[in-house]
This record gives structure tokens, C-alpha cells and sequence, in this order.
């Protein structure tokens, strides 16, 4: 066994501020990245809560807030999505568990680059300030949606509030968080590469590796384009430039003095980054789900490669199919059908996904953890959200449902439940290994039952609501008689919504007070895993495995080997029935 | 194993799943069947092809649904730590993954193909249909209100220029009465098509993406700024309906809806008649005598 030090290893720092605060730790980053993405996510949900009272009673007047303008009410819904999406559901899967876990996972020291590392979490971190900076400029938060359609995002304070300062400072943000998630995206590859220890094949890899691996390809692809579609975003603002402006407008009695720029190209650009962003938030929750699914089910992973050439596909396919967003846009009908045909291919690999999961289940022994109900409710929710995808991918079916509550329903559950209910797991999993002490589980359970039944009852009557034809993004349903019947619907939705909410309070109380009082994490392994995080102390030093070079010498999810003397068979173990003197292969 | 807490109540998570999940699939499928809610009666043909299809699609999901969640129901009930032993050693069954696998690709491709008929008449990208005669509108989206242009008897739209624009004089879309393509151009704020004679709208946008959104004619497409889009549909049943815009354009995006009437020949010959009130300032033709309208509701 090899005694050398890691690539990328580096001595411990001393002083608090390289420790706590600009420090190079793939484990310090990745609860930087966590604890980011915590407090982006109790804001987003304070903006939904504000959302959901203003839908359930249109008239109340809150204190300090009074009556909801229709502004005010499309800024919270362009911050809301926008937080959530970026700053929830891109840090906390990929590079908040990804950095803490990809390194230990795969036997490393450290990610590959350390130092670009920290400069990607404050590169987030800044971003994320900016974009909080929108609610107190001029005019507030843009209210153009967090897809930021263009010529609405383009034209400035001319088009309405909230599009001067609020939206340009929204673009800034995405294109500093752009930069700071193609750093990570370097350094996840690179580390996957470059930095897996001795007998950790590709094809031995936890699938959480290989979801944090296949997520990092499609950052690097997709947020590149995002990048470059804010910059000329910002020059059409301020530069004077027409990418996205044609000819011929008139906005607010203002004849506007560009040409040449299509609107398209920005929806082109946008969702050419922004389809394949659902798989970035999507596929971490896949590979965290399928590694806690297997070691609670206490059974190997029913078919291991198929699950990586899934995740593989989905990506692979991710990529091509951004125009199902755009069937109603004016597109050519034509390539509607060619995006139409992808998009419903991807239901293959996600339904082996599934598939392959329940097989998991089959014959299995489990442990009912309330990481492993996480894990089973994320199963539940990604079959329920994804089936409403193949409604939306058919651009005939999309007519009458694009841009109705349908969609909000599908995305909602599909990449915002599904994704957070893969960090729920996550985080029930791995804090005794983060923090030396468990989650209380019996608050857990509590929590588990109140968000899973809260989500269905919060999102399954959207589905509902979008058949009627009620069309999203709107503030107030005054001017439809057709919509009427429906607000008993929206008042049943803000109830589930308050309950869930007030949920996760439980799980914010679980988190602070576990980590000051919970039970103490005794073993290293205490819920009896097969994989390399399972092989060093609670909470990791430094370097992880104190310079010493793991050695793996088999598949990720060896559970109920017959003949073995536990149900479980770590990977770092040599082998016994092979020959004891070449333990390694 | 020092965290014992894991299985005690294990039966009670089991037997929680299986009740969430069971009053999941059954009220879904409760729901979809009696069309608790549903879309609005088809007023098209081809509306009702779409909803046909999305009828299929919701057999084809509702099974994959219905079976995938109480399989889960059932495995997690069945398979819970307290049966004896150690699980199934397994890691997987290649014959099932290739079933499974083209099981599904024939489904969900199938599905899609089946979809595109109706996609390809809504565009009309077959061999041209035979319109006859459409009656033809122009339709304009401009924050936040729809105004809809008739080219009149000589079947032409008069040019248009920005500068001509006038809320306060009804000249919405600056159409230039000194073309006299224009002269007989007709604009109003509602938009009236014979019932069951094809239609043929142009949809424009003046500062913003909009999208045009019909109910009950299954019709939506967005209005690109700088981009005309010519599309038909044809109306089948009398009525009033609701045009609404789909697109998130501004603070008014929620106000901005107009009707659409269906009216019978006679009605829609009376309705043009009415309109020639509102046209008299723009184009100094003075209207008809006829009797003051009620209903025309002002711009």
C-alpha cells in the first residue's frame, strides 16, 4: 500500500479565517456551499409563503406589507424561481454534497484544483449577494420571470418595474454564477479523472460519483452558454447592441432605437443552458438516492451499469432537446418534432431509472432510516413528475397546457421536490459523517410525512388547475371569468403549502439542535456501508485518510454476499477468497 | 451498529407508504376520470384531435403510474427488515432491463409519433389545406391588450408606421389611412369570426412577446416581436370565449384578455356594421345610419 501523499493534499491550516472562511477543504467548501444553499432556501420559501397567501386571499392586507401589487407579486416570482433554482438546486446536490463527498468517495485527499475550489463558493456567495441586492435597487426585483424572456428583459425600465437596475443586476448575478459553477465544473471533472485511488475503476465508483461526474459535464456545457447569453443580455441593456431587439418596437408610446436582434436566440440560448440545468439539479438526488436506496435496502443496486448508461443518457440526450420549451414560440413546427422525439426518449433511461430502483427494493431487507424515506419518497415523486413530462414533450398535447399551472406542476415536483427530497437523504445520511452526531430521527420522521403528503397536496391540484387552462404568472384572476371556480383550489394549495412550510422549521430545529446535542455518531460506520466515507473518523481530519492511499477492491454496493460473515462487504476490504498476497488487482 | 433507532416503527413506515401512496394513484385516477377538472369543450376539430391524444397519453402514463406506485407500495411493505434472513444477493437481471427498456422506448416513441398528426394540421405543414376563403384578421398584441385588424372588402391591410400610433385616437397599430389599402381597414378591440368559416390570423406583437391563447379553440402561439406568424383555425360552435395572453409580458400580463365572438353570418354582417362607428373618426367615412350598439365595449 502506497504511503505517499495525494495530489492536491496540503497541510491543515491554522488560523480561523484559512480554516472556516477562505479555506481550501473540499469538506469545509462543500458545508459552505450546504449552509449557502439552507439560507437561499428559506428565502425562496419566504417568497413563496407571500406568493401562496396573496393567491389563497387576493385582498389581505399584510403588516408591514400591505395590499400585493401585480409587480410585487412577479418580482417574488422571477427571485423565487431564480434562488431556488440556482442557488438551491445547483449548490446544495452538486457542489455542496459533490465537494464534501466526490473526494472521500473516490479515495482522494482533496479535489483536484483546492484553490479554485474557494474561489468558486465565493464567486457563489457574491453572486448570491448581488442578486439579493435586486430587492433594494430602483424599481425592486425584475419581474421578467427567471427566464428572463427578452424583449421584456432587454428594453429596461421602458418595458416596467423592476427591468432597470432589479434586472440588471439579476443578469450580473447569473453571469458571476456562472463563472463560479464552470470552476466546479473543471474541478469535479478533473478529480474524477485524475484522482480515484487504486482499484477504483470508473465501473467501481458510487453512483452518486458518477451522477456528481455526468452533472459536472453538463455544467461545463451548459453554463458556458448561459454565461455568454448574459453578456450580450447585458450589452443589448447597456452597450447599445441588438442581439435579441428587432426592429419596429414600440414600448410605452417609445419608438425603440434597435434592429437586427432576434427573441428567439435569447429562448434558444436560454434553454440550450436551461434544460440540460434540470438534469444539474436532478441527477446528484438520482446518484445520492441510489446510493442511500441500496445500502438501506441492504441489496446491490439492480443493475449498476444500466443506472450509469441511464444517467449517461439523460444527459446525453439532455442536451438535444431544449426546444421542448419553445413548441409555442414561433419556432420552426418542424424542428418541434425533432426536439419533440428526444424529448420523449428521455423517458426511457428515467423509467429504467425507475425501474432499476424498485429492482433494488425487490427482495430487499430495509431499514426504514429517514434517510432511507427520503430516498423511497424521492422514487414516488420522480415517477409522479415525470410522467407529466411526456404531456408537455408532444408539441400538439403542449398547446392547450404550455404555460399553464401543468407546467408548473411538472417542474415543480420533477426537479424541485424531487432534487430537495435527494438532499433530504443526503443530508439524514451523511451528517453523523459530517458532524460526528446523528440527526434526531424521530423529528426526521416527522418531517418526512408532513413534506411528503404537504408536496402532493401542494402540487397535485396544480395539474388540475392547468387542464382548466389557468395560465402561470399571474398575479390576479379578476380579468378571467373563466378562472373563478378555481381559487378554492389556489386556497387548498396555500393550506398544504403553510403546513409543509411549517415543516421544515422541524428540520431547521432538527439541524441546529443535532448539531449541538444529538446523539453522538460512536462507530465510523453506523449504518453499516459498503463505501470509502465509511472507512475514516466522524467528522473527517483534514486530509481524509491521513495520508495513507485507500485501496479498493471491489464494486460500491456489495450487500447480502453469501458466505460473507456480515450483510455488507466494504469496498476497502482485500478480498478473501482470492488470493490473500495480491489483495490488490 | 450503535444507531439502533432505525427499525422500530418500520412496520408503521411500510403501511405509511402503502396508504399515501394508494390515495395517491386513486385519487389521481379518481380525478382524471370523472374530469373533475377538465379543459373546456373543444370548439375545433383539430382541438379535438388534441385532446384525443392527450386522452392516449393519459392511458399510457396513467398505467406506467398506477403500476410503478404501488409496485414501490408493494415491495416496500413486503421487504421490510423484519422478514428473515439476509436480502436477495442480485445485482440485476439483464433480460429485464432490455424489456423493460424497449418496453418503454415503443411506448413513449409511439406516443410521440402518434402526437405529430395533429401538430402537423395545426401548422398546416401537410399538402395545403383547402381554406376556402378564410376570413382574415389581423391580430396585435401590445402591452397589455389584444386589437385585431379586419383588411375589409378589398382583402388588403393598409400599411403601418410607429409614429401613427394613437391610443387616444383608436390607432392602436398606426395603420396609415393615407394608403388607400387602409382605407376599408377595420380595428377593433374584440375579435368576431364567422362560425364554422376557416380563419386565418396574423399574429403581431408591437413592443413585447405575448401569447395568444384560446381556450377552447385548443389554440396558443406566442407573438414574436419582429416576427409575423399566419395561422388557421376553425370555429365550430356559436359563443363568446375568452382571449387571453399566456406569456408573461409585464406588469398587466394578467389583464391583458379580449373576446373572442362566434357569431352566424347575419350576426357577424351586423357586428361589422358597428364597427364602422369607431372607424368614422380615423378614416372620416361616415358610418351607415344604424342603430347605436349596446355591446361594443369601447377600446
Amino acid at each position: 500500500m502506497s504511503t505517499e501523499g495525494h495530489h492536491g493534499a496540503h497541510a491543515a491550516p491554522t488560523g480561523f479565517i484559512r480554516k472556516y472562511i477562505f479555506s481550501k477543504d473540499h469538506k469545509v467548501i462543500g458545508i459552505q456551499y450546504i449552509a449557502l444553499a439552507i439560507t437561499a432556501v428559506f428565502v425562496g420559501m419566504f417568497l413563496s409563503l407571500l406568493m401562496r397567501l396573496h393567491l389563497a386571499w387576493p385582498t389581505l392586507e399584510l403588516p408591514f406589507y400591505g395590499l400585493m401589487t401585480p409587480e410585487q407579486y412577479l418580482a417574488l416570482m422571477t427571485m423565487h424561481g431564480t434562488i431556488m433554482v440556482f442557488f438551491v438546486l445547483t449548490t446544495a446536490p452538486q457542489s455542496g454534497f459533490g465537494n464534501y463527498f466526490l473526494p472521500i468517495q473516490i479515495g482522494a485527499a482533496d479535489m483536484a484544483f483546492p484553490t479554485l475550489n474557494m474561489l468558486s463558493f465565493w464567486f457563489t456567495f457574491v453572486s448570491f449577494v448581488v442578486m439579493l441586492a435586486a430587492f433594494f435597487v430602483s424599481g425592486g426585483a425584475p419581474i421578467s420571470g427567471w427566464t428572463a424572456y427578452v424583449p421584456l428583459s432587454a428594453l429596461g425600465e421602458v418595458a416596467g418595474p423592476g427591468l432597470g437596475w432589479g434586472q440588471s443586476l439579476w443578469i450580473v448575478s447569473l453571469a458571476i454564477f456562472s463563472g463560479a459553477s464552470l470552476m466546479g465544473a473543471l474541478n469535479f471533472i478533473t478529480t474524477t479523472l485524475d484522482l480515484r485511488t487504486r482499484g477504483m475503476s470508473l465501473m467501481r465508483m458510487p453512483l452518486s460519483c458518477w451522477a456528481w461526474f455526468i452533472t459536472a459535464i453538463l455544467a461545463l456545457l451548459g453554463f458556458a452558454v448561459l454565461l455568454a447569453a448574459g453578456i450580450l443580455l447585458l450589452l443589448d441593456r447597456h452597450a447599445g447592441t441588438s442581439f435579441f431587439i428587432p426592429g419596429g418596437l414600440l414600448v410605452s408610446d417609445r419608438v425603440i432605437d434597435h434592429k437586427g436582434g432576434s427573441p428567439l436566440l435569447w429562448q434558444h440560448l436560454f434553454w440550450f443552458f436551461g434544460h440540460p440545468e434540470v438534469y444539474i439539479a436532478i441527477l446528484p438526488g438520482m446518484g445520492i438516492v441510489s446510493h442511500v436506496l441500496s445500502t438501506f435496502a441492504r441489496k446491490a443496486i439492480f443493475g449498476y451499469r444500466a443506472m450509469v448508461y441511464a444517467m449517461g443518457a439523460i444527459a446525453l440526450l439532455g442536451l438535444g432537446v431544449w426546444g421542448h420549451h419553445m413548441f409555442q414560440s414561433g419556432m420552426s413546427p418542424y424542428s418541434a418534432i425533432a426536439f419533440s422525439l428526444l424529448t420523449m426518449s428521455i423517458g426511457v433511461p428515467s423509467a429504467i431509472k425507475t425501474f432499476n430502483w424498485i429492482g433494488t427494493l425487490w427482495g430487499a431487507r430495509i431499514r426504514f432510516s429517514t434517510a432511507m424515506l427520503y430516498a423511497l419518497g424521492f422514487v414516488s415523486i420522480f415517477v409522479t413528475g415525470g410522467l407529466s413530462g411526456l404531456f408537455l414533450a408532444q408539441p400538439s398535447v403542449d398547446i392547450p397546457l404550455h404555460d399553464t399551472y401543468f407546467v408548473v406542476a411538472h417542474f415543480h415536483l420533477i426537479m424541485g421536490v424531487a432534487a430537495i427530497f435527494g438532499m433530504f437523504a443526503g443530508t439524514y445520511f451523511w451528517f453523523p459523517k459530517m458532524f460526528g452526531r446523528y440527526l434526531n430521527e424521530g423529528i426526521g420522521k416527522v418531517h418526512f410525512w408532513l413534506t411528503f403528503i404537504g408536496v402532493y397536496a401542494i402540487f397535485m391540484p396544480m395539474h388540475y388547475i392547468g387542464l382548466s387552462g389557468h395560465m402561470r404568472r399571474l398575479p390576479d384572476l379578476s380579468a378571467y371569468t373563466s378562472l373563478a371556480d378555481l381559487q378554492p383550489v389556489h386556497l387548498f394549495m396555500s393550506v398544504a403549502a403553510f403546513i409543509t412550510i411549517g415543516a421544515q422549521l422541524l428540520f431547521l430545529f432538527n439541524l441546529v439542535w443535532s448539531l449541538l446535542r444529538g446523539k453522538k455518531a460512536v462507530s465510523l460506520n453506523p449504518w453499516e456501508a459498503t463505501t470509502l466515507e465509511w472507512t475514516i473518523p466522524s467528522p473527517p481530519p483534514h486530509d481524509n485518510f491521513a495520508g495513507l492511499e485507500p485501496v479498493v477492491h471491489r464494486g460500491p454496493y456489495e450487500f447480502a454476499v453469501p458466505g460473507a460473515d456480515n450483510d455488507y462487504t466494504p469496498q476497502h476490504l482485500p478480498e478473501v477468497r482470492a488470493a490473500p498476497a495480491h489483495g490488490d488487482d | 451498529m450503535d444507531n439502533k433507532h432505525s427499525n422500530p416503527g418500520s412496520g408503521l413506515a411500510a403501511w405509511g407508504f402503502l396508504i399515501v401512496l394508494v390515495v395517491l394513484t386513486f385519487s389521481t385516477i379518481y380525478f382524471f376520470w370523472a374530469r373533475t377538472w377538465w379543459f373546456p369543450e373543444s370548439i375545433t376539430e383539430l382541438g379535438r384531435r388534441v385532446d384525443a391524444q392527450f386522452v392516449r397519453t393519459l392511458w399510457v402514463t396513467g398505467l406506467v403510474f398506477f403500476l410503478s406506485q404501488l409496485a414501490l407500495a408493494y415491495t416496500i411493505l413486503r421487504y421490510t427488515s423484519a422478514q428473515p434472513g439476509r436480502a436477495v444477493f442480485s445485482h440485476g437481471n439483464t433480460t429485464m432491463e432490455i424489456v423493460w427498456t424497449a418496453l418503454t422506448a415503443v411506448m413513449f416513441v409511439g406516443l410521440g409519433i402518434a402526437a405529430e398528426a395533429a401538430w402537423s394540421d395545426y401548422h398546416a405543414l401537410g399538402p395545403a389545406p383547402a381554406h376556402s376563403n378564410p376570413q382574415i384578421v389581423e391580430v396585435t398584441g401590445k402591452q397589455f391588450k389584444w386589437y385585431f385588424r379586419y383588411p375589409g372588402p378589398d382583402g388588403v391591410f393598409g400599411r403601418t408606421k410607429l409614429e401613427l400610433v394613437r391610443d387616444d385616437l383608436g390607432n392602436y397599430q398606426g395603420v396609415d389611412f393615407d394608403d388607400p389599402a387602409a382605407k376599408d381597414d377595420v380595428l377593433t378591440a374584440e375579435l368576431a369570426v364567422v362560425v364554422n368559416q376557416p380563419v386565418q390570423v396574423t399574429l403581431r406583437t408591437l413592443d413585447v412577446t405575448h401569447s395568444f391563447f384560446v381556450r377552447e379553440l385548443r389554440f396558443k402561439q406566442d407573438t414574436v416581436p419582429g416576427l409575423p406568424i399566419t395561422m388557421n383555425f376553425t370555429p365550430e360552435k356559436t359563443g363568446v370565449y375568452e382571449i387571453a395572453c399566456a406569456e408573461l409580458c409585464g406588469l398587466g400580463h394578467h389583464q391583458m384578455r379580449a373576446d373572442l365572438k362566434v357569431l352566424t353570418p347575419a350576426e357577424f354582417e351586423q357586428w361589422m356594421r358597428e364597427q364602422a362607428v369607431y372607424m368614422a373618426p380615423l378614416t372620416g367615412v361616415e358610418p351607415p345610419a344604424t342603430e347605436t350598439p349596446e355591446s361594443q365595449p369601447q377600446p
